[in-house]
Protein backbone atom coordinates (compact mmCIF):
# COMPACT_ATOMS: atom_id res chain seq x y z
CA UNK A 1 0.00 0.00 0.00
CA UNK A 2 1.26 3.45 -0.83
CA UNK A 3 -0.86 6.45 -0.02
CA UNK A 4 -1.59 9.24 -2.44
CA UNK A 5 -0.63 12.66 -1.06
CA UNK A 6 -2.98 15.49 -1.92
CA UNK A 7 -2.45 19.11 -0.93
CA UNK A 8 -5.42 21.46 -0.68
CA UNK A 9 -4.47 25.02 -1.55
CA UNK A 10 -6.10 28.31 -2.54
CA UNK A 11 -3.81 31.30 -2.29
CA UNK A 12 -6.47 33.42 -0.63
CA UNK A 13 -7.45 32.74 2.96
CA UNK A 14 -10.97 32.01 4.10
CA UNK A 15 -12.22 30.21 1.00
CA UNK A 16 -12.69 26.87 2.78
CA UNK A 17 -9.38 24.94 2.56
CA UNK A 18 -9.57 23.62 6.11
CA UNK A 19 -13.26 22.77 5.90
CA UNK A 20 -12.67 20.97 2.61
CA UNK A 21 -9.68 19.05 3.99
CA UNK A 22 -11.64 17.90 7.06
CA UNK A 23 -14.69 16.87 5.06
CA UNK A 24 -12.83 15.14 2.25
CA UNK A 25 -10.90 13.20 4.89
CA UNK A 26 -14.17 12.14 6.56
CA UNK A 27 -15.76 11.25 3.21
CA UNK A 28 -12.74 9.16 2.15
CA UNK A 29 -12.63 7.43 5.54
CA UNK A 30 -16.33 6.57 5.17
CA UNK A 31 -15.34 4.66 2.02
CA UNK A 32 -13.13 2.47 4.24
CA UNK A 33 -9.98 4.33 3.27
CA UNK A 34 -7.08 4.88 5.65
CA UNK A 35 -6.66 8.63 5.83
CA UNK A 36 -4.33 11.03 7.60
CA UNK A 37 -4.79 14.77 7.33
CA UNK A 38 -1.92 17.08 8.14
CA UNK A 39 -2.42 20.68 9.20
CA UNK A 40 0.24 22.60 7.28
CA UNK A 41 -0.61 25.96 8.81
CA UNK A 42 2.08 26.18 11.48
CA UNK A 43 1.39 28.98 13.95
CA UNK A 44 -2.25 29.30 12.86
CA UNK A 45 -3.58 25.79 13.30
CA UNK A 46 -7.27 25.20 12.73
CA UNK A 47 -7.84 21.77 11.25
CA UNK A 48 -8.01 20.43 14.84
CA UNK A 49 -10.96 22.67 15.81
CA UNK A 50 -12.79 22.14 12.53
CA UNK A 51 -12.54 18.38 13.09
CA UNK A 52 -13.40 18.71 16.77
CA UNK A 53 -10.15 17.10 17.93
CA UNK A 54 -8.58 20.13 19.65
CA UNK A 55 -8.72 18.61 23.13
CA UNK A 56 -6.76 15.53 22.20
CA UNK A 57 -3.52 17.13 21.00
CA UNK A 58 -0.37 16.00 22.80
CA UNK A 59 2.28 16.16 20.09
CA UNK A 60 2.32 18.07 16.80
CA UNK A 61 4.00 18.17 13.39
CA UNK A 62 7.04 20.10 14.63
CA UNK A 63 7.51 17.65 17.54
CA UNK A 64 7.77 14.84 14.97
CA UNK A 65 10.18 16.75 12.74
CA UNK A 66 12.41 17.77 15.65
CA UNK A 67 12.38 14.23 17.04
CA UNK A 68 10.54 14.85 20.31
CA UNK A 69 8.08 12.05 19.53
CA UNK A 70 7.49 9.22 17.12
CA UNK A 71 5.22 9.83 14.13
CA UNK A 72 2.57 7.49 15.55
CA UNK A 73 2.35 9.53 18.76
CA UNK A 74 1.41 12.69 16.87
CA UNK A 75 -1.37 10.97 14.93
CA UNK A 76 -4.70 11.64 16.66
CA UNK A 77 -7.24 8.97 15.87
CA UNK A 78 -10.75 10.26 15.17
CA UNK A 79 -13.00 8.00 17.26
CA UNK A 80 -16.01 8.63 14.99
CA UNK A 81 -14.26 7.06 12.00
CA UNK A 82 -12.26 3.83 12.12
CA UNK A 83 -9.34 4.93 9.96
CA UNK A 84 -9.13 8.71 10.17
CA UNK A 85 -6.18 10.49 11.77
CA UNK A 86 -5.00 14.06 12.22
CA UNK A 87 -1.47 15.35 12.57
CA UNK A 88 -1.94 18.82 14.04
CA UNK A 89 0.27 21.83 13.32
CA UNK A 90 2.35 23.45 16.05
CA UNK A 91 0.68 26.56 17.38
CA UNK A 92 3.60 28.29 19.10
CA UNK A 93 6.11 27.97 16.28
CA UNK A 94 6.36 29.54 12.82
CA UNK A 95 6.60 28.25 9.27
CA UNK A 96 10.40 28.28 9.26
CA UNK A 97 10.51 25.39 11.76
CA UNK A 98 9.63 23.07 8.85
CA UNK A 99 11.33 22.73 5.47
CA UNK A 100 9.96 21.26 2.22
CA UNK A 101 12.32 18.29 2.59
CA UNK A 102 11.05 17.65 6.16
CA UNK A 103 7.56 17.39 4.71
CA UNK A 104 8.68 15.04 1.94
CA UNK A 105 10.40 12.80 4.53
CA UNK A 106 7.36 12.78 6.82
CA UNK A 107 4.96 11.89 4.01
CA UNK A 108 7.29 9.12 2.75
CA UNK A 109 7.23 7.61 6.23
CA UNK A 110 3.42 7.73 6.30
CA UNK A 111 2.77 6.37 2.81
CA UNK A 112 3.16 2.60 3.36
CA UNK A 113 0.44 2.41 6.01
CA UNK A 114 -2.23 4.55 4.39
CA UNK A 115 -4.45 5.19 1.37
CA UNK A 116 -4.64 8.99 1.50
CA UNK A 117 -2.61 11.82 2.99
CA UNK A 118 -4.43 15.16 2.84
CA UNK A 119 -2.36 18.26 3.52
CA UNK A 120 -4.12 21.49 4.44
CA UNK A 121 -1.99 24.29 3.00
CA UNK A 122 -1.80 27.71 4.66
CA UNK A 123 -2.94 30.78 2.71
CA UNK A 124 -0.31 32.74 0.83
CA UNK A 125 2.52 31.77 -1.48
CA UNK A 126 5.41 31.73 0.97
CA UNK A 127 7.26 29.07 2.97
CA UNK A 128 4.16 27.39 4.41
CA UNK A 129 2.70 26.91 0.93
CA UNK A 130 6.04 25.56 -0.36
CA UNK A 131 6.15 23.11 2.55
CA UNK A 132 2.61 21.94 1.85
CA UNK A 133 3.06 21.27 -1.86
CA UNK A 134 6.54 19.70 -1.67
CA UNK A 135 5.30 16.15 -0.90
CA UNK A 136 2.12 16.37 -3.01
CA UNK A 137 1.29 13.91 -5.79
CA UNK A 138 -1.63 16.13 -6.70
CA UNK A 139 -2.81 19.60 -5.71
CA UNK A 140 -6.47 20.50 -5.33
CA UNK A 141 -7.24 24.18 -5.68
CA UNK A 142 -10.22 25.51 -3.80
CA UNK A 143 -11.86 28.79 -4.71
CA UNK A 144 -15.06 30.78 -4.25
CA UNK A 145 -16.98 32.35 -7.15
CA UNK A 146 -15.55 35.80 -6.31
CA UNK A 147 -13.02 38.00 -8.08
CA UNK A 148 -10.35 37.95 -5.36
CA UNK A 149 -10.51 34.19 -4.76
CA UNK A 150 -10.46 33.37 -8.50
CA UNK A 151 -7.54 35.70 -9.11
CA UNK A 152 -5.49 34.13 -6.30
CA UNK A 153 -6.44 30.63 -7.48
CA UNK A 154 -5.04 31.50 -10.90
CA UNK A 155 -1.72 32.55 -9.35
CA UNK A 156 -1.51 29.30 -7.40
CA UNK A 157 -2.37 27.22 -10.48
CA UNK A 158 0.49 28.93 -12.31
CA UNK A 159 2.90 28.17 -9.45
CA UNK A 160 1.80 24.52 -9.30
CA UNK A 161 2.51 24.25 -13.03
CA UNK A 162 5.92 25.86 -12.54
CA UNK A 163 6.71 23.37 -9.75
CA UNK A 164 5.62 20.54 -12.09
CA UNK A 165 2.99 19.42 -9.59
CA UNK A 166 0.19 19.94 -12.09
CA UNK A 167 -2.31 19.68 -13.51
CA UNK A 168 -4.22 20.83 -10.45
CA UNK A 169 -7.93 20.14 -10.14
CA UNK A 170 -10.53 22.60 -8.88
CA UNK A 171 -13.21 22.67 -6.19
CA UNK A 172 -15.57 25.63 -6.30
CA UNK A 173 -16.81 26.27 -2.78
CA UNK A 174 -19.74 28.30 -1.47
CA UNK A 175 -21.67 28.51 -4.70
CA UNK A 176 -25.02 30.26 -4.31
CA UNK A 177 -27.48 29.13 -7.03
CA UNK A 178 -29.96 31.94 -6.29
CA UNK A 179 -27.34 34.66 -6.76
CA UNK A 180 -26.17 32.99 -9.96
CA UNK A 181 -29.72 32.85 -11.27
CA UNK A 182 -30.01 36.60 -10.68
CA UNK A 183 -26.75 37.21 -12.50
CA UNK A 184 -24.98 38.35 -9.35
CA UNK A 185 -22.48 35.54 -8.87
CA UNK A 186 -19.96 33.94 -11.21
CA UNK A 187 -21.28 30.53 -12.27
CA UNK A 188 -19.18 27.36 -12.18
CA UNK A 189 -18.86 27.62 -15.97
CA UNK A 190 -17.58 31.20 -15.68
CA UNK A 191 -14.92 30.18 -13.16
CA UNK A 192 -13.89 27.16 -15.22
CA UNK A 193 -13.61 29.24 -18.38
CA UNK A 194 -11.36 31.74 -16.59
CA UNK A 195 -9.12 29.24 -14.80
CA UNK A 196 -9.11 26.56 -17.53
CA UNK A 197 -8.47 23.55 -15.27
CA UNK A 198 -10.39 20.37 -14.58
CA UNK A 199 -13.33 20.57 -12.17
CA UNK A 200 -13.36 18.11 -9.29
CA UNK A 201 -16.56 19.32 -7.67
CA UNK A 202 -18.82 22.11 -6.52
CA UNK A 203 -19.86 22.73 -2.92
CA UNK A 204 -23.04 24.78 -2.53
CA UNK A 205 -23.31 27.43 0.14
CA UNK A 206 -24.93 25.57 3.01
CA UNK A 207 -25.59 26.80 6.55
CA UNK A 208 -25.08 23.22 7.74
CA UNK A 209 -21.33 23.84 7.24
CA UNK A 210 -21.36 26.77 9.69
CA UNK A 211 -23.36 24.80 12.25
CA UNK A 212 -21.23 21.68 11.98
CA UNK A 213 -18.04 23.73 12.31
CA UNK A 214 -19.43 25.33 15.47
CA UNK A 215 -19.92 21.87 16.88
CA UNK A 216 -16.66 20.36 15.67
CA UNK A 217 -18.48 17.63 13.75
CA UNK A 218 -17.55 17.86 10.04
CA UNK A 219 -20.66 18.18 7.86
CA UNK A 220 -19.67 15.06 5.89
CA UNK A 221 -20.31 12.88 8.98
CA UNK A 222 -24.01 13.30 8.22
CA UNK A 223 -24.70 12.56 4.57
CA UNK A 224 -28.06 14.25 4.19
CA UNK A 225 -27.42 17.90 3.42
CA UNK A 226 -26.25 19.28 0.04
CA UNK A 227 -22.70 20.28 1.08
CA UNK A 228 -22.11 16.86 2.60
CA UNK A 229 -23.34 15.10 -0.53
CA UNK A 230 -21.01 17.25 -2.59
CA UNK A 231 -18.00 16.27 -0.42
CA UNK A 232 -18.88 12.59 -0.64
CA UNK A 233 -19.15 12.87 -4.43
CA UNK A 234 -15.71 14.49 -4.60
CA UNK A 235 -14.25 11.69 -2.47
CA UNK A 236 -15.67 9.12 -4.88
CA UNK A 237 -14.26 11.06 -7.84
CA UNK A 238 -10.86 10.99 -6.13
CA UNK A 239 -11.27 7.21 -5.92
CA UNK A 240 -11.67 7.17 -9.69
CA UNK A 241 -15.44 6.84 -9.95
CA UNK A 242 -17.38 8.88 -12.49
CA UNK A 243 -20.03 10.79 -10.56
CA UNK A 244 -22.15 13.40 -12.34
CA UNK A 245 -22.23 16.90 -10.85
CA UNK A 246 -25.11 17.73 -8.51
CA UNK A 247 -27.90 19.82 -9.98
CA UNK A 248 -27.18 23.11 -8.16
CA UNK A 249 -24.77 24.44 -10.77
CA UNK A 250 -27.28 27.20 -11.50
CA UNK A 251 -26.32 28.45 -14.93
CA UNK A 252 -26.98 32.11 -15.60
CA UNK A 253 -29.35 31.50 -18.48
CA UNK A 254 -31.74 33.78 -20.32
CA UNK A 255 -34.83 32.24 -18.72
CA UNK A 256 -33.32 32.64 -15.28
CA UNK A 257 -32.72 36.32 -15.92
CA UNK A 258 -36.17 36.72 -17.43
CA UNK A 259 -37.80 35.24 -14.34
CA UNK A 260 -35.61 37.38 -12.07
CA UNK A 261 -37.00 40.50 -13.77
CA UNK A 262 -40.39 39.85 -12.25
CA UNK A 263 -39.25 39.06 -8.72
CA UNK B 1 -30.06 51.89 -12.07
CA UNK B 2 -30.07 49.21 -14.71
CA UNK B 3 -32.43 49.54 -17.64
CA UNK B 4 -34.96 46.88 -18.58
CA UNK B 5 -32.84 45.99 -21.63
CA UNK B 6 -29.71 45.59 -19.52
CA UNK B 7 -31.51 43.36 -17.09
CA UNK B 8 -32.95 41.29 -19.95
CA UNK B 9 -29.56 40.77 -21.63
CA UNK B 10 -27.59 40.48 -18.43
CA UNK B 11 -25.11 43.06 -19.79
CA UNK B 12 -24.91 45.04 -16.61
CA UNK B 13 -25.19 42.17 -14.17
CA UNK B 14 -22.50 42.13 -11.52
CA UNK B 15 -21.48 38.59 -12.47
CA UNK B 16 -20.83 39.74 -16.05
CA UNK B 17 -18.75 42.62 -14.76
CA UNK B 18 -16.83 40.28 -12.46
CA UNK B 19 -16.04 37.96 -15.34
CA UNK B 20 -14.97 40.76 -17.69
CA UNK B 21 -12.76 42.35 -15.04
CA UNK B 22 -11.22 39.02 -14.08
CA UNK B 23 -10.49 38.18 -17.70
CA UNK B 24 -8.33 41.32 -18.02
CA UNK B 25 -6.72 40.97 -14.59
CA UNK B 26 -5.74 37.34 -15.23
CA UNK B 27 -4.20 38.24 -18.59
CA UNK B 28 -2.09 40.90 -16.90
CA UNK B 29 -1.18 38.60 -13.99
CA UNK B 30 -0.19 35.70 -16.24
CA UNK B 31 1.78 37.67 -18.80
CA UNK B 32 3.23 40.22 -16.43
CA UNK B 33 2.19 42.90 -18.90
CA UNK B 34 -0.01 45.84 -17.99
CA UNK B 35 -2.51 47.38 -20.40
CA UNK B 36 -0.11 50.31 -20.75
CA UNK B 37 2.81 48.09 -21.73
CA UNK B 38 0.62 46.34 -24.26
CA UNK B 39 -0.17 49.72 -25.80
CA UNK B 40 3.58 50.43 -26.02
CA UNK B 41 4.18 47.10 -27.74
CA UNK B 42 1.45 47.94 -30.22
CA UNK B 43 3.04 51.29 -31.02
CA UNK B 44 6.48 49.75 -31.47
CA UNK B 45 5.12 47.07 -33.82
CA UNK B 46 3.41 49.77 -35.86
CA UNK B 47 6.60 51.83 -36.08
CA UNK B 48 8.53 48.89 -37.51
CA UNK B 49 5.83 47.86 -39.95
CA UNK B 50 5.06 51.33 -41.21
CA UNK B 51 8.63 51.58 -42.46
CA UNK B 52 7.75 48.86 -44.93
CA UNK B 53 4.05 49.24 -45.60
CA UNK B 54 1.18 51.60 -45.16
CA UNK B 55 -0.88 51.04 -42.00
CA UNK B 56 -3.90 52.83 -40.61
CA UNK B 57 -3.20 53.07 -36.85
CA UNK B 58 -6.93 53.25 -36.11
CA UNK B 59 -7.54 49.74 -37.46
CA UNK B 60 -4.66 47.98 -35.69
CA UNK B 61 -5.59 45.57 -32.91
CA UNK B 62 -3.01 44.02 -30.58
CA UNK B 63 -4.56 41.90 -27.86
CA UNK B 64 -3.63 39.24 -25.36
CA UNK B 65 -6.00 36.28 -25.64
CA UNK B 66 -6.51 33.36 -23.31
CA UNK B 67 -6.18 29.94 -24.89
CA UNK B 68 -6.73 27.40 -22.14
CA UNK B 69 -3.90 27.96 -19.64
CA UNK B 70 -1.80 29.68 -22.32
CA UNK B 71 -1.64 33.28 -23.39
CA UNK B 72 -1.49 34.36 -26.96
CA UNK B 73 -0.59 37.75 -28.34
CA UNK B 74 -2.84 38.36 -31.32
CA UNK B 75 -2.03 41.19 -33.69
CA UNK B 76 -4.51 42.06 -36.39
CA UNK B 77 -2.97 44.66 -38.69
CA UNK B 78 -4.86 45.50 -41.85
CA UNK B 79 -2.55 46.77 -44.59
CA UNK B 80 -3.71 49.57 -46.82
CA UNK B 81 -3.81 48.48 -50.42
CA UNK B 82 -0.89 50.09 -52.17
CA UNK B 83 -1.82 52.13 -55.18
CA UNK B 84 -1.35 49.91 -58.15
CA UNK B 85 0.86 51.43 -60.72
CA UNK B 86 -0.77 51.79 -64.06
CA UNK B 87 0.95 49.67 -66.57
CA UNK B 88 1.70 51.25 -69.85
Amino acid sequence: MSAKAITISSGKGGVGKTTATANLAVALASLNQKVVCIDGDIGLRNLDVVMGLENRIVYDLVDVIEGRCRLRQAMIRDKRMPELHLIPAAQTRDKSSVSPSDMVKLVEELRPELDWILIDSPAGIERGFRNAIAPADEVIIITNPEVSAVRDADRIIGMIEAEEKGPARLIINRLNPTLIKHGDMLSADDVLELLAIELLGIIPEDEAVVISTNRGTPVALDEKNPASRAFHNIARRLMGETIPLLEFEGKSDFLGRLSSLFK
Amino acid sequence: MTTFYERLTGKNRSATQAKDRLRLVLINDRSGLSALELEEIKNEIMQVLSRHMEIDPATVKVQMKQDGREQRLIADIPIRTTQRRKIG
